[in-house]
């Protein structure tokens, strides 16, 4: 990621995937690291299953708490056609996390749709910026004894682009997943860090 | 301490530190947060109420009996709650008495986009409007303390984004830790609004409306922050923070109460900039107040009037206007790929699946991939339906709704189109939740039996407040606190207005809900059809998860017409994601299988 003065996440997709509770995360360790801070979900009218975005702005202080169009520094991106749908909000130079899997709307198991490949989701993203990484998020957090873990393991992966340290990353992780997991979780964290250097496309 | 908050975690807090001991609210998007962060506290009374329209009336009562009350609810909350609303305008309060109304602009989760401003000006009380957290917090007990200085309740009007936003929080104040005297003195002429003393209030009103219009020129949070005198922009709410990003160097009037305005302000800031702009999400309700002072103000004939703002909006807006020069944009991302829309679903396990797969092959509204010529037919139905989840039903495979305005509508729009005489050979079907027959349900029901109705009426009973987060209802027999309470029986409530047909099915036993269905439209009486089945959300352990086998399956495509996002397809070949699904706790896809091809996953455990 090319130097900022300040981080706009734009977490995308799945309603029931973990994205409020990774922004939360976010959000939290950059207070704690010195930050000012705002962040908005963004959600349609159902429980589960809709398309969800949450917007994380970190800077010195920030006004607006929807980041516009082509000033998106980190796209985080749980599903790959959430990651596709947003490739114009990147910034040249930002750069994509996105976890390796795909949950295809009614409308392609109907077959009204078809689903983009691989090749077609990185090069609309490719357009904007270099830096894709792929990981292969679901897989891992399974893995690792939960698929509920993967917005933790996503977040590890996001940490390697911030100047916030490790120390800080896990005390808001620690205080915001439920005791009974929090072990689980730091594992997750920890291996999204190491993995996301490996996934780049 | 330093907290990062939502608006509404905010103004939950800011009122429980202002001392509120009774609050009230319905749910809806984007307010319901509110309630459910008071009801955590011990000291406040905090209660669901059967609508919006009750929750104005026990706040109302509360403040009459000497204590801080509030009522929270979404834009369209404050229309059902407005005849007591406009009523407390009139009587005035006896303990401060706060409205926080949540408007939706961009109807992210609403059936209109309206611009709960007017209110303020309809009622004439004071409206307080915050930019961020913070100032949702801070203003709390300031709305609280003008309600009881001017005699009046106060309206606290925010909207999707400032509600769900987080940010950093100073909380800095603590709840009084004396609680207030309870008592009502008996007033007639300030509670009892006969006329000969609604009358004798009528000119308090506008009194407190003068003096009301003094205090906002005396307000902290109305604040002229001198810049660039070249442009002066008036703004309040969330509107404000993105005019300061788009302008850092302008100067400001940030108004925290919108109505009634700051006269003497507003003229000291037009006399010190060049040009006087207004920036404000939906009408230019700013605008023309300004502009009727004889101040030259403009806005909307640049900044859209319809839907949600954001920076970039503004910026280019305020481009189109020349008030900033032209920006380079970014070379577009080019591709022939059309990416398929994601609209919400019903989840996996939804109690709502098979009552809407019944109608929609009995109003052949099915819509099967592998069958050729299978688009929607000319119905046999027409369904007139209502506000939740079960909206949802309007979109494909289902497409089982054909009308949704407002909470309880449908009722009332099923006798209306009986009584037009709609007679081309479709039967009529109302489709409403519990939540929301509670809500307004009743009162429609009660009509049909009076005029002889004699259309069908289907209650999709899942035991909560599914669409706006699980909140519990009076037919839950749980208190907003989580406490156990009276259940309300819907089907006693039923059969009590009158109604003769009634039949309670489960919602998960699709010929039970199919025979039912079909039972009740051919027998052209008023019936009531009660679907009962828990939300699938809300489901402890899921066991017995289904599995498609691929050697019985012909891949006839049926099961994917039910509509579970869990039943996905691998090329042409059905497969159902476990993870998703609600497996024994449902088990559509396995009744409705023509090849038993669906069943439970055996585990050698």
């Amino acid at each position: 990621m090319s130097q900022t003065t300040k981080i706009d996440v734009l977490i995308t997709g799945v309603g029931g995937q973990g994205i409020i509770l990774s922004s939360d995360i976010i959000a939290e360790t950059a207070i704690a690291s010195g930050y000012d801070v705002k962040k908005t979900d963004v959600h349609g009218m159902a429980q589960r299953g809709g398309a969800v975005t949450s917007h994380v702005r970190i800077a010195g202080t920030v006004a607006s708490p929807l980041i516009n169009e082509g000033n998106v520094d980190i796209l985080l991106a749980f599903e790959k056609l959430e990651a596709a749908r947003w490739a114009g909000y990147l910034r040249p130079g930002g750069i994509a996390i996105i976890n390796n899997h795909s949950l295809p709307p009614l409308s392609v198991a109907l077959g009204a749709d078809r689903y983009p490949t691989d090749a077609e989701v990185i090069n609309l993203l490719k357009q904007r910026i270099d830096e894709v990484y792929l990981v292969g998020g679901t897989g891992l957090a399974l893995k690792l004894g939960d698929a509920r873990t993967l917005n933790i393991l996503m977040i590890g992966c996001v940490s390697a682009f911030t100047p916030f340290t490790d120390e800080a990353w896990k005390k808001a992780v620690s205080e915001l997943v439920p005791p009974k997991v929090r072990d689980m979780n730091l594992t997750a964290f920890d291996r999204g860090k190491e993995e996301v250097h490996n996934a780049r496309v | 301490m330093i907290k990062l908050l939502s608006g509404n975690e905010a103004f939950a807090l800011g009122a429980y530190h202002a001392g509120v001991m009774v609050a009230t609210a319905y749910p809806g998007t984007p307010s319901s947060e509110i309630l459910e962060n008071i009801a955590k506290f011990p000291e406040v009374y905090a209660e669901w109420s059967t609508n919006e329209k009750v929750a104005m009336e026990v706040a109302l009562g509360a403040s009459y009996a000497g204590v801080r009350a509030m009522a929270s609810m979404k834009q369209v909350g404050l229309n059902v709650a407005s005849d007591p609303f406009m009523a407390a305008a009139t009587t005035g309060i006896n303990g401060g008495l706060v409205v926080v109304c949540a408007d939706d602009p961009g109807i992210h989760s609403s059936q209109c986009e309206q611009d709960n401003r007017h209110f303020a000006k309809l009622a004439k009380v004071p409206m307080l409007e915050p930019t961020d957290s913070q100032e949702a917090y801070d203003l709390m007990p300031l709305a609280f303390e003008i309600s009881e200085r001017f005699d009046t309740p106060t309206l606290v009007r925010s909207t999707t984004r400032i509600s769900h936003s987080k940010s950093v929080v100073n909380v800095r104040y603590n709840r009084p830790a004396t609680s207030p005297t309870v008592a009502f003195k008996r007033n007639p002429e300030k509670y009892v609004m006969l006329p000969t003393s609604a009358r004798l209030r009528r000119p308090l009103i506008e009194e407190r409306l003068v003096k009301l219009a003094e205090y906002s020129d005396v307000f902290m949070y109305n604040k002229i922050e001198w810049g660039d005198r070249s442009l002066g922009i008036v703004s309040s709410g969330i509107a404000y923070q993105y005019a300061r990003e788009v302008f850092p160097t302008a100067s400001f009037l940030k108004l925290g109460i919108t109505y009634p305005l700051p006269v003497k302000m507003l003229r000291e800031f037009a006399a010190g900039v060049k040009r006087v702009i207004v920036i404000e999400e939906l009408d230019p309700f700013l605008e023309e107040n300004i502009c009727a002072l004889g101040i030259n103000a403009t806005g909307k004939d640049f900044i859209p009037r319809i839907g949600e703002l954001n920076s970039g909006i503004v910026a280019e807006s305020c481009r189109h206007a020349r008030l900033l020069p032209k920006a380079v944009p970014l070379p577009p991302i080019k591709s022939d790929v059309k990416l398929p829309a994601r609209p919400p679903l019903l989840c996996a396990g939804c109690p709502h699946t098979a009552p809407f797969f019944v109608l929609s092959t009995i109003g052949k509204r099915s819509l099967n991939p592998k069958v050729k010529d299978s688009t929607p037919k000319e119905s046999g139905l027409v369904i007139t339906g209502d506000i939740g989840c079960y909206t949802l039903g309007a979109y494909p495979p289902w497409n089982v709704m054909d009308t949704t305005t407002c909470m309880g509508a449908g009722i009332g729009e099923a006798l209306g189109m009986e009584k037009a005489g709609l007679d081309d050979g479709r039967k009529i079907v109302a489709l409403i939740g519990d939540s929301t027959f509670i809500h307004s349900g009743i009162t429609p029901l009660v009509d049909a039996v009076y005029n002889q109705g004699h259309f069908t009426l289907i209650i999709l009973d899942n035991g909560t407040t599914a669409m706006t987060g699980h909140q519990p209802h009076p037919g839950t027999g749980v208190s907003a606190k989580g406490e156990p309470s009276q259940a309300v029986d819907i089907e006693k409530v039923v059969r009590a207005i009158g109604v003769q047909n009634v039949k309670v099915v489960n919602a998960f036993d699709l010929k039970e809900v199919r025979d039912a269905i079909r039972t009740a439209i051919d027998s052209n009486q008023l019936s009531v059809i009660i679907t009962r089945g828990g939300c699938s959300v809300l489901l402890k352990k899921r066991t017995g998860q289904m599995a498609i086998d691929a050697s019985k399956c012909n891949q006839c495509g049926v099961c994917l017409t039910i509509g579970c996002p869990a039943i996905q397809t691998a090329g042409d070949q059905p497969f159902i994601d476990a993870s998703m699904c609600a497996g024994d706790a449902c088990t559509v896809c396995q009744q409705i299988c023509p090849h038993q091809a669906i069943a439970a996953i055996t585990t050698d455990k």
